[in-house]
């Protein structure tokens, strides 16, 4: 169910551009203002899917620190540990593996050319 | 056998009394399958099911009635047995085998008495309501919560185990706490007087007052309080209520009024099968007499309820033979223990006692005439001596050759008694009855998992007391059994740290990405692996931990080469070597400090912190304070962090080296260092130790001929005495030990392990340690100091090198398409200074400005 929830949210309409590439940190994240948010953006440049955009406030610190953390893989998915408490958010959809009661906010995003893209919803 | 036949036949068993024996009984009877036998009756005077007496003072530190409940609710209806509850049994006609209760008569085959005991109050003129409370059934807390309710002061008579239970449970409801007793020491069953004594001492220091020796002849009305207690001798005590805890009578009514025969001091006796003088009824718990004796523990009332059981299910019921009182509690959050003879009563019982009147401890061993057994034992102040002392006494095992150690101060060479050394018949559980025989073939049927275990062997889930045994136990029998216990470091590597620093080591493997290919599965890691893998190339290669390659390996604290805090900003602490510091390196540090407007702190390693930096603010920060001479001290490693050092020789009169000179020696050598987790040191330049170096990893104190080296020592939540290691050292003797032993630590320790746990859990221990490092007996020596000069030889300021590099800086952005600060930190001004905003604060404020 959430993996076609991401293959819809990539049919996104409208992409705004937010940063450039060479903005972006290989196997890390750096924060994006976008829309009033603070947006994560992980860059993984040998994935299948080599950017990923989630919330960037720890649900369970209430810090704007998730774009901070490590990223890694656990169990077949792609996570980024928090890096106040450590519990681990899927890239993918932003469920906390740990606690279902947490979880980040998600953008479909791209790259085009040397542009990074976020999708509004 | 017919199920259908059977039922029609089944006899009528009635169980009076719904306590925890009571349902225990039920209990058994269920998993012993008796109720295709039996149509099984129960009554219970109470209202509620039975409860967990035990834990009763609970029920005023948040546990209702319902977390006290034993067993299910629906247990009873599930397997047809019929519970009458506030249906108290008036009588018993032997003759015509009925029990008459306030709602009818019903027939029994076999009756079982399950009615336990009553609180026993001595006849004391003036005592009534308010003045005669007492301690056994929820319903007389709920009269004790009544009277609390506008009383400041509580007295309870009696200072035995209930007795302090009983203070306990007036505490947690406010009230100031008083013990009266009768006897010249409290628990004068199961303590001698000096463990009476330490446990006064202990409950005196937590606000509790006790009265020894009083005798309460009369109560009237108070002046101050409700009550005035007076006591022989003309001494009086006031109070606005009184709980009775004198002691349990065995609750035998119903065996006197139908002529059972009833002991002396009380109790329906019984033989060894639990059978009362009529062969229909049974008696089990605190309401039987065995052998002239009533047992007021719930463990002896659960064997008998299980005999008893296993009689009327048709198997070979073992025997009553008496009970093991041995107790172990906390009362009022002391530990109190006793085991067997306590009193050391066994003619010819000899005793070593431990003494410690500073905090109040106690600990008395008796063993027998030869010097070969534990008979018993005392406890106060720290019951961790209790399950190894338990386990000699019931198992009968020899002693030490240096008894005393059983009961001194635990220190690493202490011995305590591994799993491995019970017999199959040693007693984990004693609740339940459960033996190390029947936990290992439960392993053997296929039980790998400790709740699992608890679950089918019911160890552990009565008083709880033996659940760090039946762990230590189920443990060892799994790697008995050879069961890998997996000590992956993660999903990703199937090796251990050690493992890994090796092939590190031995293949010159130079980054994550190498190693991961290597030696390990897919292409990411995780935040296991990555810091690890990282922290190890650093303490081989130290090569720049901002070099590309090695950034994503570190955690946020070493990425970001500072340390987060709970609202994510940074704080940031600046080397000051051996916490010596010129005048102006300190207005530097204050200018910095002001101009980001950072929250300053002293910390324990003599350095300063500087908090609330947001990241975008740390390359500003850092380039001012380099240009003033600091580097980084890298708090947010796992590295060295601090030498900490007093004056020493230079300005004191007692210091007999330099000990600032010798800690800026030792914090220049091994700065930048990267281990296993983080390294404190610290140099003290006489033996009073101001420094406090035996309380660090490495620990240095000046002597008239040179210095002696320390090891392992650790403060912190797990404290640990450093241990002496060299003495009388020169200058470059000391720094070899240190290169060695810390080059030592970090090739063989696991990840995250402070000195002092891989000291302990070193084979060998400390002579062991010494023989490779003083003897060099594997070799080892020279390429550990080579090691470690290559480190030493290439360090470098992280942050100095960072600065240098346009490409390393840019991580250092709040926004990287903007330039605000991050709208979500917040501060607030407390004690001039700023510190985050509490959440409960931050719906005050709903802008970012600053409240004064």
């Amino acid at each position: 169910m959430s993996l076609s929830n991401v293959a819809v949210n990539l049919q996104a309409q409208d992409w705004q551009a937010v940063c450039s590439r060479q903005d972006l940190v290989a196997q890390s994240g750096v924060v994006v203002w976008f829309e009033g948010r603070q947006v994560a953006l992980f860059y993984l440049p040998e994935q299948d899917t080599p950017v990923f955009a989630v919330d960037n406030q720890d649900p369970r610190s209430g810090a704007n620190v998730i774009g901070r953390g490590l990223v890694g893989h656990l169990k077949g998915e792609l996570v980024v540990a928090a890096p106040l408490y450590k519990q681990h958010f899927r890239l993918s959809d932003g469920r906390c593996l740990e606690d279902s009661q947490q979880a980040l906010q998600v953008w479909p995003v791209r790259i085009r050319g040397e542009q990074v893209e976020i999708g509004l919803a | 056998m017919n199920a259908a036949t059977t039922i029609a036949q089944r006899e009528k068993l009635i169980i009076v009394g719904n306590g925890m024996v009571g349902h225990h009984c039920v209990e058994q009877l269920i998993e012993r399958g008796a109720l295709s036998r039996y149509e099984l009756r129960v009554f219970g005077e109470e209202r509620q099911r039975a409860y967990d007496r035990v834990h009763l003072s609970e029920y005023f530190s948040g546990s209702c009635a319902e977390t006290l409940a034993l067993g299910t609710a629906g247990l009873y209806a599930g397997h047809g047995v019929n519970l009458h509850l506030g249906e108290a049994v008036i009588q018993i006609d032997r003759e015509r085998r009925q029990v008459l209760t306030s709602a009818g008569r019903y027939a029994y085959d076999q009756l079982i008495l399950a009615t336990g005991s009553y609180p026993f109050v001595p006849p004391i003129e003036g005592c009534e309501g308010a003045s005669r409370l007492v301690y056994r059934t929820l319903d007389d807390l709920d009269a004790i919560r009544a009277a609390a309710t506008d009383a400041r002061r509580g007295v309870v008579v009696g200072g035995g185990l209930l007795g302090l239970e009983a203070a306990n449970a007036l505490k947690s409801l406010g009230l100031e706490a008083h013990v009266v007793e009768f006897a010249p020491r409290l628990m004068p069953v199961q303590l001698d007087a000096e463990g009476g004594a330490a446990l006064r001492a202990q409950i005196e220091a937590l606000g509790v007052g006790v009265h020894l020796s009083r005798a309460t002849q009369s109560v009237v009305a108070g002046e101050d309080y409700r009550y005035r207690m007076n006591f022989e001798g003309g001494e009086f005590l006031e109070t606005d209520l009184i709980v009775f805890s004198a002691g349990i009578r065995p609750q035998d009514a119903l065996g006197r009024s139908s002529g059972l025969e009833v002991a002396a001091r009380g109790g329906v006796v019984i033989d060894s099968a639990c059978r009362s003088s009529d062969p229909h009824i049974y008696a089990i718990g605190e309401c039987a007499s065995w052998n002239g004796s009533v047992f007021g523990l719930v463990a002896p009332g659960y064997s008998m309820a299980r005999n008893v059981a296993a009689a009327l299910a048709g198997e070979n019921a073992a025997s009553f033979t008496g009970a093991d009182m041995s107790t172990k509690l906390k009362l009022l959050g002391v530990d109190v223990g006793s085991i067997g003879d306590a009193h050391g009563a066994t003619s010819g019982a000899r005793s070593y006692r431990f003494i410690d009147e500073a905090s109040s401890a106690y600990r008395r061993l008796v063993v027998d005439a030869s010097g070969k057994r534990v008979l018993g034992a005392v406890l106060v102040g720290d019951n961790s001596y209790y399950d190894t002392l338990l386990q000699y006494v019931q198992n009968g095992i020899a002693l030490p050759v240096d008894p005393a150690a059983l009961i001194l101060p635990q220190t690493a060479g202490a011995p305590t008694l591994g799993a491995d050394a019970l017999p199959d018949s040693a007693t984990i559980c004693s609740c339940h009855n459960v033996s190390k025989g029947a936990i290992c073939t439960a392993i053997d049927n296929g039980c790998g998992e400790l709740g699992q275990l608890k679950q089918q062997t019911k160890a552990c889930t009565g008083c709880g007391g033996c659940a760090a045994l039946l762990k230590q136990v189920f443990e060892h029998e799994l790697i008995a059994r050879g069961v890998s216990v997996d000590k992956s470091l993660c999903e990703h590597f199937a090796y251990t740290r050690q493992e890994l620093y090796a092939l590190v080591r031995v293949e010159g493997i130079l980054s994550f990405e190498e190693m991961l290919a290597r030696h390990g599965r897919g292409h990411v890691g995780c935040d296991i692996c990555k810091p690890t893998v990282g922290s190890i190339l650093a303490s081989c290669w130290n090569q720049p931990i901002m070099d590309p390659s090695l950034v994503p390996l570190q955690d946020t604290n070493d990425t970001f080469m500072a340390n987060m805090q709970k609202n994510g900003t940074y704080s940031v602490v600046p080397r000051i070597p051996a916490g010596e510091i010129t005048p102006e390196k300190l207005i530097v540090i204050g200018q910095v400090a002001k101009k980001y407007d950072l929250y300053t702190k002293i910390t324990g390693g003599q350095r300063i912190d500087l908090f609330g930096a947001q990241l975008h603010e740390l390359p500003a920060i850092w380039s001012e304070l380099i240009e003033a001479g600091f580097e980084t001290g890298h708090a947010y490693g796992k590295s060295t962090r601090t030498v900490k050092s007093c004056v020493g020789s230079t300005w004191c009169r007692y210091g007999v080296q330099d000990s600032v000179q010798m800690a800026l020696t030792i914090e220049d050598r091994y700065k930048g260092l990267r281990s296993p987790h983080k390294l404190k040191f610290a140099v003290s330049g006489c033996t009073r130790e101001c420094a406090e170096a035996q309380s660090k990893d490495i620990g240095v104190i000046a002597t008239e001929k040179g210095w002696n080296l320390y090891i392992c020592g650790n403060g912190g939540m797990r404290p640990r005495h450093a241990e002496l290691f060299a003495t009388d050292l020169d200058d470059a003797g000391l720094i070899r030990l240190i290169d060695r032993v810390l080059m030592f630590y970090i090739r063989t320790a696991d990840k995250l392990q402070r000195t002092s746990v891989w000291r302990e859990s070193l084979e060998g221990g400390l002579d062991y340690l010494k023989q490779v490092i003083i003897d060099d007996s594997l070799g080892l020596g020279a390429e550990l100091e080579a090691q470690m000069q290559l480190v030493v030889d290439r360090y470098e300021c992280e942050w100095a090198n960072a600065l240098k590099d346009p490409q390393k800086l840019k991580r250092f952005r709040t926004f990287v398409n903007d330039q605000r600060p991050d709208p979500g930190v917040h501060f607030v001004r407390e004690r001039g200074q700023r510190r985050p905003i509490a959440a409960a604060e931050l719906h005050l404020i709903p802008t970012t400005e600053e409240v004064l």
